[in-house]
């Protein structure tokens, strides 16, 4: 040094503990709400026998749209099954699909969107012009064609779902990847030596995954949507599965005299797209970086 | 008759945030004369800013003066309980700011005759042609060369510091007895700097307006200003005339800061202050410096400090100012 | 307990011989076919830097002037266009050993984005300490908290996250993860710019301690010559890709000889300064884009002749007395040495 340094070294040992700010934002009420919404409806799937009487296909010609007694809270439809059975148990279908349609998208779509994001050059190019190819089609129109084309049931969803659905996952990971590849820690990566393969999933990965994940809880209420929409046109999940879509398409013909065959349902469909949109929004909120 | 051109008086400024309320100004007071050039320094987080932008009417959302009162020649521009009515008054007297971020102050999709000219039209009757008349010749004065063409350009077509240029131009378009900076050379290179320094420094000769400059650089806040008051923790800790400063500090925190600031002049003893600035929801009792200072005794840790007007000149915050030492030399 | 590998000498550890770096840029239609001839950055363009172990060289230099694009090159991060760089005699290629990686690190300007804010301090460095094979799995703990203590950081901040941390802080872990993996050269890019005045020279001294107990050569980026003058022994100034000056720090700041630092130096604003003086250089910083004819510093030179408009002055180097021992002194003016003809 060429002046001098004379300095008190004694460095007063900050409190690295979480502020009381940080503790409220991790109970952040919107997605309390999303997850108790959300949660009821998912726990009702689980514990389908017990909360029903369990035979959501059972039919039972003498009793057919029965009103809501004690043997049938929400009453019979035209064949005289449970409503309360089949609404419980369509749950247990249509969500299930759903959880795991969403994920085999999130997972192609980082994926490449990353390595799109990340490589650049022809591996970004390849990626952009299969996204564009997906995007040039309506969304429903792709995924109902490709169903039909393989034949309804719960792999073609899948299929369909995973074909048409990784391109937004793509585009909001390369998006953030192009942003975060320019980061200073990920050029001190590279410069301690790390090689690529670490650097994309240890450095850049856990910092672009989040906008993905958020987007995630609202695709699982699209994909529910999707599910719900094939069911009704037929051609979703095979009878006599009990199944949303189809019950709502079941009950068009009784809509005058027995709305609630539609309704009820229709009203499970928003009722879990509600709380996936509240987890969706307190998430996004939770996850923001300080 | 007061013929102050700004008096703040007790001014305190709060801040509602998740982490609870933050006094961001403590309860400052600033006098300002006619063509007096007043430096407001101090590091980040200590409130200058908030201070600047709450005399113009200029807070964020979740701020608001929470006591005290800004008056500009004798008249109350803060009027709080009718926020609106404030900022129409405050931004209708002479008073300008001028910012840290030039690219930030300037519309990107207007013309930048066309911002010069609105500013212009906004605080005097004229025609349109009167007004870009007027806005070339803003432009000639603060030193952009061929202002025709400039201002009929875009402002991401010029440099950092032309932009700061079209900034003071700007700023000047009302005639102001009173300039608010913000910061305003802390983003340009040196010789730029330089530059936008020496025009600010022959505007006020020239038009006789008062300077109110914020900055964290010492060295910058001298070469603009008459004197000094000095911030931390939300509270002025010593005010004085610059060179009285320097030479004599009264408050340990600005002793610190001449020992910290490498001076290019003198190759001396460098010397950094220990911890790090108290939090502002929660201030700790007694002097806010104490826990950093070295020269702490035990009458500083309770109590209030206010500022005492000191015998030579300027005031301080401290008790013990008499043995406050600097190792800088002039 | 970190041992210098071989006693204080004045070998040279790192050099560039007219190194250059250039960006292309994006090229319309009418250039890619070859009408118009396509535009580029010269962002580094030929550059000759010497540093030594245990030498701290101060590199100064505004906006464009290509210090930070340098820096990059230097630490493997972009690959040279032109030149070479030779570390210990030896030529390094674009793609290093991981070894050569290892050598040379960098600190970055900016606290709050060179940190990782998903990992905290510890798994930082450990993952270097790891992947390199530097130490025993066992010994990992015990060498991070080294690490710790080689910056003065207390050894509970290896379980934090940087977020948690002030900007000196951060700067500081900045540093312990540079100095993970044992370098011998630390380029420094604007290391307390982005820090408070009353921390700054904490971190300084750091840096100045770990050069001297660690026998490092420190390249220090900075646009700030007060800082630069109290750190650093050796001094290059930076101007449009070039080096237009160098010399020791003592002499260059006494007695600098090229108009560009001249002025530099004059427009540092000083505690002292008296107010309206001369403005000490006019027009605005060039574009790296379009490289001015002859001198690149002729357009703002206040001292320009007709040979600065079309020749373009190589670097040339006295020794210079000071301090009762000869040093050099490097200028790339045509008037470095000689007095300028009276009349333009």
């Amino acid at each position: 040094m060429n002046g001098g340094l004379k300095s008190d070294r004694r460095e007063l040992v900050l409190d690295f503990g979480t502020t009381s700010g940080e503790q409220r934002r991790r109970f952040n009420r919107t997605l309390v709400a999303g997850v108790c919404v959300f949660g009821t409806m998912v726990v009702l799937s689980i514990f389908a026998p017990w909360v029903t009487n369990g035979a959501p296909i059972r039919q039972d010609l003498l009793n057919p749209l029965v009103g809501l007694s004690a043997a049938h809270p929400l009453g019979t439809d035209q064949l005289g099954r449970d409503i309360w059975a089949r609404v419980v148990y369509g749950g247990r279908t249509d969500l299930h699909i759903a959880c795991l349609a969403v994920l085999l998208p999130f997972i192609l779509g980082t994926t490449l969107g990353c390595l799109a994001g990340y490589f650049g050059g022809w591996v970004d190019f390849v990626v952009m012009r299969l996204v564009e190819v997906v995007v040039a089609f309506p969304f429903y129109v792709l995924v109902i064609a490709l169903v039909f084309v393989l034949g309804p049931g719960t792999r073609s969803i899948y299929i369909a779902i995973t074909v048409v659905g990784w391109v937004s996952y793509a585009r909001i990971v390369r998006g953030e990847v192009l942003v975060v590849k320019r980061q200073e820690y990920v050029l001190a990566a590279r410069s301690g030596g790390l090689n690529r393969r670490r650097i994309i999933v240890r450095h850049v990965l856990p910092n672009v995954i989040t906008q993905a994940i958020v987007f995630a809880m609202s695709d699982v209420v699209l994909d529910i949507l999707v599910i719900v929409t094939l069911g009704y046109l037929g051609l979703g999940v095979p009878p006599p599965t009990p199944d949303w879509g189809q019950m709502i398409s079941d009950g068009q013909a009784y809509i005058t005299t027995n709305p609630s065959l539609s309704i009820i349902p229709g009203i499970a469909v928003m009722i879990t797209g509600f709380g996936l949109s509240l987890i969706g929004d307190g998430l996004a909120d939770v996850l923001r970086p300080e | 008759m007061n013929d102050r051109l700004l008096q703040v008086e007790d001014l305190h400024v709060e801040i509602a945030t998740s982490g609870g309320v933050v006094h961001a100004v403590d309860g400052i007071s600033i006098e300002l004369n006619e063509g007096e050039a007043l430096g407001l320094v101090g590091e980040s987080g200590c409130g200058k800013s908030t201070a600047l932008r709450a005399i113009l009417g200029l807070l964020p959302e979740g701020a608001r003066i929470s006591a005290g009162q800004v008056l500009f020649e004798g008249r109350d521009i803060t009027a709080r309980g009718r926020p609106r009515a404030s900022r129409r008054v405050a931004r209708s007297a002479p008073i300008s700011m001028i910012f840290q971020e030039p690219m930030a102050a300037l519309n990107p999709v207007m013309r930048v005759g066309v911002q010069i000219a609105e500013a212009v039209k906004h605080h005097e009757r004229c025609t349109t042609t009167e007004a870009h008349e007027r806005s070339i010749e803003l432009l000639r004065r603060v030193g952009i060369p061929e202002p025709e063409r400039r201002s009929r350009g875009f402002p991401h077509e010029l440099s950092g510091g032309m932009r700061q240029r079209v900034v003071i131009a700007i700023a000047l378009a009302c005639r102001p007895r009173l300039l608010l900076c913000d910061e305003p050379t802390t983003a340009l290179d040196v010789t730029i700097q330089d530059q936008v320094l020496a025009l600010l420094r022959e505007l006020q000769l020239e038009q006789g307006f008062a300077v109110l400059y914020v900055s964290h650089d010492l060295a910058v806040v001298s070469t603009v200003c008459d004197s000094l008051a000095v911030m931390y923790g939300g509270r002025i800790v010593e005010t004085g005339s610059i060179p009285q400063a320097f030479r004599r500090p009264k408050h340990p925190y600005t002793a610190g800061l001449l020992d910290a600031i490498p001076d290019f002049d003198h190759v001396g003893v460098l010397s950094a202050i220990p911890g790090a600035p108290p939090s502002l929801i929660s201030p700790p009792l007694g002097c806010r410096f104490q826990p950093r200072c070295r020269y702490a005794q035990q009458d500083c840790v309770s109590g209030e400090f206010p500022l005492i007007p000191v015998r030579e000149g300027g005031s301080t915050a401290c008790i013990h100012s008499e043995v406050v030492q600097t190792s800088w030399v002039s | 307990m970190i041992v210098p590998e071989e006693p204080v000498s004045t070998s040279v550890l790192l050099e560039t011989r007219d190194l250059a770096v250039t960006f292309p840029i994006a090229r319309s239609g009418r250039e890619r076919f070859g009408r118009q001839p396509a535009l580029a950055v010269h962002a580094v363009d030929g550059v000759d830097l010497v540093l030594t172990r245990g030498q701290a060289l101060g590199l100064v230099g505004e906006s464009g002037c290509g210090k930070s694009t340098l820096a990059f090159c230097l630490a493997g991060l972009i690959a040279p266009t032109g030149g070479e760089l030779l570390l210990d005699g030896k030529r390094l290629e674009p793609t290093r050993t991981a070894i050569d990686q290892r050598r040379i690190q960098i600190v970055f300007q900016d606290p709050y984005s060179s940190l990782n804010p998903r990992l905290t301090v510890g798994q930082c460095l450990a993952e270097l300490l790891r992947v390199h094979h530097l130490v025993s799995r066992g010994e990992v703990r015990g060498r991070c908290e080294e690490l710790m203590k080689l910056v003065d950081l207390p050894v509970d901040a290896l379980a934090v996250h940087p977020r948690k941390m002030s900007g000196g802080q951060r700067q500081r872990v900045a540093i312990a993860r540079a100095l993970a993996v044992e370098p011998d050269v630390l380029i420094a890019d604007e290391p307390v710019s982005a820090l408070d005045v009353s921390v700054q020279a904490t971190i300084l001294e750091l840096l100045d301690s770990l050069r001297r107990e660690l026998d490092l050569a420190i390249l220090f980026i900075s646009h700030n010559m007060a800082v630069v003058r109290h750190l650093c022994e050796q001094v290059a100034v930076m101007y449009l890709g070039r080096i237009i000056e160098q010399s020791s720090a003592e002499n260059l700041f006494t007695d600098p000889r090229h108009p560009y630092t001249q002025g530099l130096i004059a427009a540092v604003p000083r505690l002292t300064r008296k107010r309206s003086q001369r403005i000490a250089l006019t027009g605005d910083l060039p574009s790296p884009i379009h490289l001015p004819q002859g001198c690149r510093f002729h357009p703002r030179c206040p001292l320009c002749q007709p040979v600065c408009r079309s020749i373009d002055p190589p670097a040339t180097t006295g020794r210079v007395v000071a301090s009762d021992s000869l040093v050099p002194h490097s200028v790339a003016c045509h008037f470095a040495w000689s007095p300028r003809p009276t009349s333009p």
